[in-house]
């Protein structure tokens, strides 16, 4: 079906709900359009405007969107590989801070307890603290008592920012590199390699061998004879 | 406000454009009737690049894959889920029916497993093996020549095995399993749990030169841009189309009811346009259902008149009775030798490549009917959650939990793909006290009154996945793998998922010869409407361990055909 067809079927129920922009107080229609063109990936017309309302409007504020900077160099530290800012992880977490509102008073709250904790310790915020303070006052709060029925709230805290910090650089395009994903790109499946199987200790039963298919013959039309057995 | 009437007269009027309205659609529209497809959901087409979600990367969202908007991650190609804004339904007393509805044309078959399994022999007269349930008033060999059709014209990959009640088809090849399917395979095998490759219909070899072949992206959940993958609109209604059929979609419809004339017989549908939320009439001389199970039923109940005062369809009373899903329960293995994996791409189908047939005999069990296994693991593409709890399993290995900086790269990597779980998915037993029934309390932002639901598990169904987890943990230590969660007892009902959650719901207007026991009958048409018929899964008798949609395929092949006939005879 072509282009013309489906617009053509589509007509005859109803409109199709367009991208209209909905208005947004304080963003320029040229940053509303790149924020929305950047996330280009099959929305429907609702989905959209959901995102664009969140893209387009602030949970964290500017000192804590430092801390969790920092917080999560410290978590991710910067490597050949990869950095936490080449993949996002701030704004990534003032996305779902928004899509996900649970989190915001957590993340809030959790941030305050580390500001609360270096200024009592340090005499300073946790940005302003050296390195050596930032990671005493982690060491205290990265480790779950594996014992405990319930972690501390300040643990849980740290439990939450290293989740979204790590999900939020595994799933970006350096940290896929790293991870070392190599699928999402169109192929043709033949198989374990065979030193994978060597090394398990595995290989494809001889009487499985003929039920699978011969990638040589995939572009030839399907036949079979009465009984079901494929002849092409 | 007034009903707006549609001045085209239509031959038939299909409400839904999912597996069974997308069969209707295609051979009624090809046998040369002008049909009409009203669809609660918008247009959807998978090659339409601006819907399009297959091979887009986690980074092109802000939410990088989490499910906010769609229950199965934000890429997954269904519009809907369990929860649908505008749309409520309820329930009666502290029961817990999951309702996933999917409003786009296609429905669930954008996103759904493609796990296309026939019913055997056996599963159509399961009341003649246990004494429960009802037989279908039809056996396997009734609809035979219509799954041979379906694999023909759609496609499936599997392999002939000649075990007597998982019948062959005429089979596309399969792909070689994954590396954890051959750990799987190993344990199992040691375990005497049957495997064999499992029957996805997916295109592992050109099927005709419309739709593109399968390239291995594992996104079928994503609805296939190639038309790789069978949906309902890429396979049945495009093509309809493309070969001069006279069908006109009406999307973004929601019907309301089935309108009758004086002697009771049904003469078109009355549906709400979403858009300008104004009430239509569209007529036909034969109003086919195949708006899912339970929306089916909706319809009918809420399509009242002085003929039908309890309903279209239920001067039995049995509409949206022996509501049944499958029997549903998951468990998760840490295979150590899976480790440190090397690097490649190991995407394959989207959907196991490798699957467990029921492999027993109910006779030496202490429940009734039976449960396959599905097999899922490797090395994915990451998503939202990939990273969390970066090292937990370290506690298995003796290792520190928790903490920070570069080690955490490691352990992710390190365990990345050494993780891998089972599905059981059963037959449970249809029951008249499991139903859905209009709740006159409620309505949807339509106006249209919603349903309720009434849904209790029995002990068959407690004991099968009882039985399931029993046969996980065995598999799980066969392959050297370690059990992860804790196993599930009597007070989590042994792990048994609510009904409703495995997608599989059937039965609501069941398939009978006695038109004081059931809706409809062999021919999937309604006892006390001669022009009405329903091609969803609502006639299920009963519902297999299989999947129900290449049932629901054959039959209303089938139905159609029928009604071909009967128009033809001037019958209805």
């Amino acid at each position: 079906m072509n282009r013309r067809d489906s617009i053509r079927s589509l007509f005859l129920g109803s409109m199709a709900g367009g991208l209209a922009l909905e208005s947004c107080v304080n963003v320029s229609e040229e940053v509303l359009a790149e924020k929305v063109w950047t996330y280009q990936y099959g929305r429907t017309p609702a989905e959209a405007a959901y995102d664009k309302k969140l893209l387009n409007s602030d949970f964290l504020n500017g000192s804590e969107k430092n801390t969790i900077t920092r917080l999560a160099n410290l978590i991710l530290p910067p490597n050949e590989k990869g950095t936490v800012e080449q993949a996002g992880v701030t704004e990534f977490i003032e996305f779902m801070s928004k899509d996900f509102p649970s989190l915001q008073t957590p993340i809030r709250g959790g941030l305050m307890w580390l500001e609360n904790h270096c200024n009592r310790h340090f005499g300073n915020s946790f940005v302003n603290c050296t390195e050596d303070q930032q990671l005493s006052t982690l060491d205290q709060i990265a480790y779950p008592d594996p014992e405990a029925k319930a972690q501390k709230q300040e643990v849980q805290f740290f439990s939450l920012m290293r989740n979204l910090v790590l999900t939020g650089y595994f799933t970006s395009e350096v940290g896929i590199k790293e991870l070392g994903y190599e699928g999402n790109q169109p192929n043709v499946w033949d198989g374990v390699p065979e030193d994978v199987l060597a090394d398990h200790g595995l290989s494809y039963d001889e009487d499985w061998m003929p039920k699978f298919v011969d990638q040589s013959k995939r572009n030839d039309l399907a036949q079979w004879d009465d009984e079901g057995n494929l002849i092409s | 406000m007034q009903i707006i009437e549609n001045e085209k007269k239509y031959d038939v009027v299909i409400v839904g454009s999912g597996a069974g309205g997308g069969m209707a659609t295609k051979v009624l529209a090809d046998a040369g009737l002008k049909v009409a497809v009203i669809e609660a959901g918008p247009f959807f087409d998978p090659a339409n690049p601006e819907q399009q979600t297959q091979l887009k990367w986690p980074y092109q969202s802000p939410r990088r894959g989490a499910g906010t908007t769609r229950a199965f991650g934000e890429f997954d190609m269904a519009y809907g889920g369990w929860e649908i804004n505008g749309e409520p339904y309820n329930q009666i007393g502290d029961s817990q029916f999951d309702w996933f509805r999917s409003r786009m044309l296609g429905g669930r078959t954008n996103h759904w497993g493609r796990i296309s399994l026939r019913f055997g022999p056996r599963d159509f007269k399961g009341k003649d093996r246990d004494g429960l349930g009802e037989n279908w008033p039809i056996g396997y060999e009734d609809i035979k020549p219509y799954y041979d059709k379906v694999d023909k014209l759609i496609g499936v990959f599997g392999s002939k095995e000649g075990i007597y009640n998982e019948p062959d088809g005429f089979f596309l090849p399969a792909p070689k399993p994954r590396l954890h399917e051959l750990y799987y395979k190993k344990g199992a095998e040691k375990a005497g749990v049957k495997v064999i490759p499992s029957r996805l219909s997916i295109l592992t070899k050109r099927i005709n030169n419309e739709r593109g072949i399968c390239f291995y992206c594992n996104q079928c959940s994503r609805s296939c841009s190639v038309y790789g993958d069978f949906s309902a609109g890429s396979c049945l209604i495009f093509p309809a189309q493309k070969s001069g059929g006279q069908v006109d979609l009406y999307v973004n419809s929601m019907v309301r009811e089935v309108t009758v004339n004086e002697e009771g017989k049904a003469t078109g549908v009355l549906y709400i346009n979403k858009e300008d939320r104004k009430e239509y009439r569209v007529s036909g001389k034969v109003v086919i259902l195949a708006a899912s199970a339970c929306s089916t039923a909706r319809i009918l109940l809420n399509s009242k008149s002085i003929t039908h005062p309890n309903g279209l369809g239920n001067s039995s009373g049995m509409v949206g009775k022996y509501l049944h899903d499958s029997t549903g329960s998951d468990r998760m293995a840490f295979v150590p030798e899976l480790m440190n994996r090397k690097r490649y791409n190991e995407d394959g189908v989207g959907g196991m490549h490798l699957y467990s047939p029921w492999w027993l005999d109910n006779k030496k069990l202490d429940f009734p009917r039976g449960y396959h296994i599905e097999v899922w693991g490797g090395m994915g593409m990451p998503s939202y959650g990939t990273g969390f709890n970066p090292n937990d399993l370290n506690k298995y290995l003796g290792l520190k939990v928790g903490g920070y900086g570069n080690g955490l790269r490691e352990d992710v990597k390190k365990f990345y793909g050494s993780v891998m779980g089972m599905s059981g998915r059963g037959e449970s037993i249809a029951l008249e006290s499991n139903y859905c029934e209009i709740d006159p309390t409620t309505v949807d932002e339509f106006g249209i009154p919603v349903l309720r639901f009434h849904y209790k598990w029995s002990d068959h169904e407690r004991k099968q996945a009882r039985h399931m987890h029993d046969t996980f943990e065995e598999i799980i230590h066969n392959m050297g793998g370690t059990v992860l969660g804790s196993k599930p007892g009597a007070d989590r009902d042994y792990g048994l998922l609510n009904p409703g959650r495995i997608i599989h719901e059937v039965g609501t207007t069941r398939m009978g010869s006695d038109p004081t026991k059931s809706v409809v009958n062999e021919f999937e048409q309604l006892h006390d409407a001669e022009n009405v018929f329903i091609v969803d899964a609502g006639p299920f008798v009963s519902q297999a361990d299989k999947n129900p949609t290449w049932t629901i395929l054959a039959l209303s092949w089938r139905t159609s055909e029928f009604i071909i006939q009967e128009l033809k005879k001037q019958n209805i």
